[in-house]
């Protein structure tokens, strides 16, 4: 970016409602099933066929409105006319003028807060498969087309141009889809495509208020490509501004194996949709019933839910912005574990042993940890921080907890994790000076980096059950007592 | 006067995805601006506070059960298909037209 | 003869009673159908085969003590934009030419379960636009009156096939007329119902805001209990009403005393004098049968046609964007796939209906959308205004149906704006969404049949058609089809009924 320059960024976020229909008809909405299988003659658009709205879709949309603090009206449905093959009637149904919700903000963990335009309902395209030597759309000599993904629900956020920075654009798409988690709205499954984001970037000299002219990034599926387009883009835009050219308006796409943003349309391409309201649907009005539908079942929000571990921890909230502890905690929340570090914090653990151990060997395996009983958890941790069982032992013996099931102290029993008592450490911990002496000398005339060493020997010959405070404790006495006698 | 210009017309074509010959353009500029005189009339009227109808039904929230039902076979789906590869429809080259 | 000429009421019931059997009635339709329909052309499909299967089951569940249903055995013709599951459905166009639905419309399903014989479908102007069945890619359909004359359309075949005899029932669409209007040129019945009281669901959509499935039939009894049979909720339809089907036959023979009838004035100039003459008759007949008959002033609905013709193409526009070679229908091969869709639009599509497509789009399109579109969506209000505060005066309104008479082939071929004026007294209707109903009241110029349309509030169907069955029994009986037997064109109308130019 060049001295004096800002990137100014606003997204559009597709996201698939995790409804058992899709939004207009009966078939299935499913991931992965055989081609063309979960369609009918609405979702095909065949001659005749009609749209009829799915209630719980709507219901998933007052949720998610409701969660970025939308205003939630009556709306609309219009038609989106435009040409594509994968389009089966050749218009998306989509909301327009009169969206089921507008406005709203998102506040990310840094603290920093994000405007929101809109959150709309709309039905999502099929999946065209290019056949050719590349592979992609370009260059290819024909593409295939599998109607199942056409007419699933979509929520297609959109934010205030509000985002200045690729990492402020990835944060805001990690904090949107815990949002939509929460809502119960959407699996979150970027991966699959759940989450779809598009990307306006433009740039203008820091300090104004106008908008450079923006050009549309689309195809951003993961968010490493996200805060890879934005970044290239807005290096291209600089270097364009820089050369002593303008940037004009564009729809370009993001080719994730060459790293570069490419032109699909110019503004002089651009489609003329030709919107107008669509006449085989009637409006929808939030009714009490579609409001109390809606309000049931909806989970924490993950501001809330990182308040309520900052607490815990007995942090301040926007330490839990950035850093290791941050991280951790934004695992938890993310897998739905920071409900089990609360309850094991409530039974008496450890806050930030608990943390760890749920952010680290839980996460391995999420779903089985989620089951764990918080008072079984909080046992295990007090073992750990007890001096009990060693890092090494405990995380042993979660993981049978979580497979398994049982009591942690009679599986640490059973895995014979019967704790060093002081007697073996002392003299294994002897044996190793003995074996080390030139490494023990070192220790003592405090060459700290040593110290590591010989710590490792002692934990690896007790074949992990020692502890690593005790260890560390039992050289520290020798060497003080060293020191001592020597003197 | 409303009229349209070969160009619009053209334009208009384009997007409606139509191939039509120089002469179906030319014949349809002048029929078009003739319906769009004749049409016209109504742009003349004073609507001022009165709001458009989209639809003459008084309904709305017409919604159905988020239920599963069966629909098509794949070999229903595409047994009216122009052509068909790996169960899919097959359609020529995409180009960079659209996304 | 032949108990197809009875009628639908007859004919249901004689097969309920076990008195005929459904599969001599299929016989004899598809008798004269094959006798007659070479010269006519009014099916696109004749569905012999299933036709006779589905007698064979009736007259089955008949001998088993099984009631068939209200349309126990009556042969029933489908306009061709309505979809049949296994069955050719092509909407007279190239584009669908080879197209076979893997379902049928609601309006299929609910005549089936009335014990109806669907046995052939119906020609039309290509995708239901235009006025006399010109249009179709397959050919015209021709008047049975006078072959040399248009049957009318967009329903042309449907409204053909009743007044040729060959099917006592027949079903169509109406959008901006297209089952009034050719019901009107061909001396039968037909009902375009308030919009959302039939389920459109399967029905091939040209203006789905305007789009309505009706009946025709020789008699209103009959018209009015073929929708009986295909009325009603559907939850397919998000635009059906959410209520059971009304009894309209129960009512039928209440008659008119003291029903308040307002004659519309604004028509008048605008039709021939024989057509307005025939509304002025009408209104007499009503007056005479003891209505309270007054004329009213609607000034609003001139300003149909033009905002319907706004509004009819743009949604068309949208509605037939879908056939671009992709999943079904006509493919014309190119390299990429925008000029696929080009070559095959271009070649698949007829003159009307890309000239439709073309001024819908325009409509539609970037700085001319509240122009056009916007400002037609507003005068549909002012029409529906117009209606509800003539309703408050009046109970039914009546006015003419058509210009003119049925027309020569070619006659208004050569300039559109000819042609679209043909709707001018049938697209207000369709604007504010109420139900219509043409009634064969009269012959005019070269003896060819007038109809007179009643038109009643939103769900008025009872009243309108109570007022229309008082206009059967006022008009001449040779004004009205089937024409069957007629020898060789119907004789002019004995002095009180004949309206001359
Ligand atoms: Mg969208
Ligand atoms: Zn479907």
């Amino acid at each position: 970016m060049p001295e004096g320059f800002e990137t100014v960024i606003g997204l559009e976020v597709h996201c698939e409602l995790s409804t058992a229909t899709k939004l207009f008809c009966s078939c299935a909405n499913a991931f992965g099933d055989e081609p063309n299988s979960n369609v009918c003659p609405v979702c095909l658009g065949l001659p005749g066929s009609l749209p009829v709205l799915n209630r719980r879709a709507v219901e998933f949309a007052i949720r998610i409105g409701q969660a970025l603090g939308g205003d939630i009206r009556p709306s609309i449905f219009h038609r989106k006319n435009y040409f594509y093959p994968d389009m089966p009637k050749d218009y998306q149904i989509s909301q327009y003028d009169q969206p089921i919700s507008s406005g709203g903000r998102l506040a990310l963990p840094d603290g920093s807060v994000v405007g929101i335009v809109r959150a709309h309902m709309e039905e999502d395209t099929g999946k065209s498969t290019h056949i050719g030597e590349s592979g992609r759309i370009h260059g290819a000599s024909h593409s295939l087309v599998d109607y199942n993904r056409a007419g699933v629900p979509l929520v297609e956020i959109v934010s205030e141009p509000d985002i200045r920075s690729a990492e402020q654009a990835r944060l805001y798409v990690s904090e949107l889809r815990a949002v939509l988690v929460a809502t119960g709205a959407s699996d979150g499954r970027m991966e699959e495509g759940s989450l779809r984001v598009d990307a306006n970037v433009s740039i203008r000299p820091t300090g104004t208020t106008d908008l450079g002219t923006r050009c549309e990034v689309k195809n951003l599926n993961s968010l490493r490509s996200l805060v890879r387009a934005i970044s290239y883009e807005a290096e291209r835009q600089s270097a364009l501004i820089a050369g002593g050219g303008t940037v004009s308006q564009q729809t370009r796409h993001w080719d994730e194996g060459g790293g570069v943003t490419q032109l699909l349309r110019s503004k002089e391409e651009a489609y003329d949709y030709r919107y107008f309201p669509e006449p085989d649907l009637v409006p929808l009005v939030p009714d009490d019933s579609l409001l109390s539908a809606a309000a049931a079942g909806v989970g924490k929000m993950p501001s809330e839910r990182r308040q309520s571990l900052a607490e815990l921890l007995g942090v301040p909230g926007e330490a839990l912005a950035a850093g290791p502890v941050a991280d951790q905690a934004q695992t938890v929340i993310e897998l739905d574990l920071d409900g089990l570090v609360i309850g094991a914090v409530a039974c008496g653990a450890d806050a930030h042993l608990a943390l760890a151990r749920a952010a680290n060997e839980g996460a391995s395996k999420a779903e089985g940890a989620r089951r764990l009983d918080a008072g079984t958890f909080a046992g295990l941790i007090k073992l750990e921080s007890g001096g009990i069982l060693s890092a090494t032992q405990s995380k042993a013996v979660l993981s049978v907890l979580i497979d398994e099931g049982g009591e942690p102290a009679e599986i640490a029993r059973r895995l014979g994790f019967e704790a060093m008592g002081q007697s073996d450490l002392d003299e294994l911990v002897d044996s190793v000076i003995a074996a080390n002496p030139d490494e023990w000398r070192r220790y003592q005339e405090g060459d700290d980096k040593i110290s590591g060493f010989l710590l490792g020997l002692v934990m690896r010959q007790s074949s992990g059950k020692a502890n690593g405070k005790l260890v560390k404790d039992t050289f520290d006495l020798r060497r003080h007592a060293g020191t001592a006698s020597q003197g | 006067m409303p009229g349209i210009s070969i160009e619009e017309v053209r334009q208009v074509a384009h997007l409606a995805r139509l191939q039509l010959s120089d002469d179906e353009l030319s014949v349809l500029q002048g029929e078009l601006s003739a319906l769009l005189e004749h049409v016209a009339r109504i742009t003349q009227l004073d609507t001022e506070g009165v709001p458009p109808t989209a639809h003459p039904l008084p309904l709305f929230n017409v919604l159905r059960l988020d239920e599963p039902r069966s629909g098509l076979t794949p070999a229903e789906a595409l047994a009216a298909a122009p052509a068909v590869d790996r169960g899919r429809f097959s359609v020529p080259s995409i180009l960079g037209d659209a996304l | 003869m032949s108990i197809l000429d009875d009628g639908v009421v007859a004919i249901a019931e004689a097969v309920r009673t076990g008195t005929v059997r459904a599969s001599d009635i299929v016989d004899d339709t598809l008798e004269r159908i094959d006798a007659g329909d070479a010269d006519l052309h009014c099916f696109l499909t004749v569905m012999a085969d299933h036709a006779r299967e589905r007698a064979a089951e009736i007259d089955a569940a008949v001998q088993a003590g099984v009631d068939p249903g209200p349309l126990a055995g009556v042969p029933v013709a489908l306009k061709d934009n309505l979809c049949t599951k296994g069955t050719l459905t092509t909407c007279s166009s190239k584009i669908l030419g080879n197209w076979v639905p893997p379902y049928d419309a609601t309006v299929v399903e609910r005549l089936r379960a009335a014990g109806a014989i669907v046995v052939g479908k119906t020609n039309l102007d290509e995708f239901a636009m235009g006025s006399s069945t010109e249009n179709s890619a397959f050919g015209p359909t021709r008047n049975p009156w006078d072959t040399s004359r248009v049957p009318g359309g967009s329903s042309g075949g449907s409204a053909a096939a009743v007044a040729a005899g060959f099917v006592p029932l027949a079903l169509g669409s109406d959008t901006g007329g297209s089952i009034r209007q050719p019901a009107s040129l061909c001396g039968v019945v037909g009902v375009k119902p308030t919009y959302g009281l039939v389920s459109r669901y399967g029905l091939i959509a040209f203006a789905s805001s305007l789009d309505q499935i009706g009946t025709f039939a020789s008699t209103v009894e009959d018209a009015a209990l073929g929708l009986e049979a295909i009325a009603g909720h559907d939850p397919l339809d998000s635009t059906s009403f959410d209520r059971a089907a009304p009894s309209l036959v129960e009512s039928l023979f209440e008659g008119v005393a003291g029903m308040r009838v307002g004659v519309i004035d604004e028509f008048a100039a605008e039709v021939s004098p024989s057509c307005a003459a025939a509304t002025f008759a009408a209104a007499e007949a009503l007056s005479a049968a003891g209505a309270k008959v007054e004329r009213v002033s609607v000034p609003e609905v001139l300003h149909g046609l033009a905002a319907y013709y706004v509004i009819a193409p743009a949604e068309a526009s949208s509605n037939l964007a879908r056939y671009d070679g992709v999943r079904y229908g006509l493919r014309v091969d190119a390299p990429d796939v925008a000029t696929m869709n080009a070559l095959t639009r271009g070649a698949g599509f007829g003159l009307e209906v890309r000239r439709r497509i073309m001024i819908g789009t325009y409509a539609l399109s970037a700085g001319y959308y509240d122009e056009y579109y916007g400002q037609a969506q507003r005068v549909r209000t002012l029409v529906a205004r117009a209606f509800e505060r003539a309703y408050r005066d009046f109970d039914v309104l009546l006015a003419p149906m058509t210009p003119s008479v049925a027309f020569a082939f070619g006659e208004k071929t050569k300039n559109p704006l000819d042609m679209y004026v043909s709707d001018v007294c049938a697209v207000p209707s369709n604007l504010a969404g109420h139900p219509a109903v043409s009634v064969p009241f009269a012959l005019g110029e070269a003896d060819m049949p007038v109809g007179v349309q009643v038109l009643a509030p939103a769900l008025g169907e009872a009243v309108m058609l109570r007022t229309a069955m008082a206009l059967e029994t006022a008009a001449p009986r040779n004004a009205r089809a089937p024409i069957v037997g007629r020898d060789p064109r119907p004789r002019p109308l004995a002095t009180e009924g004949a309206i001359d130019a």
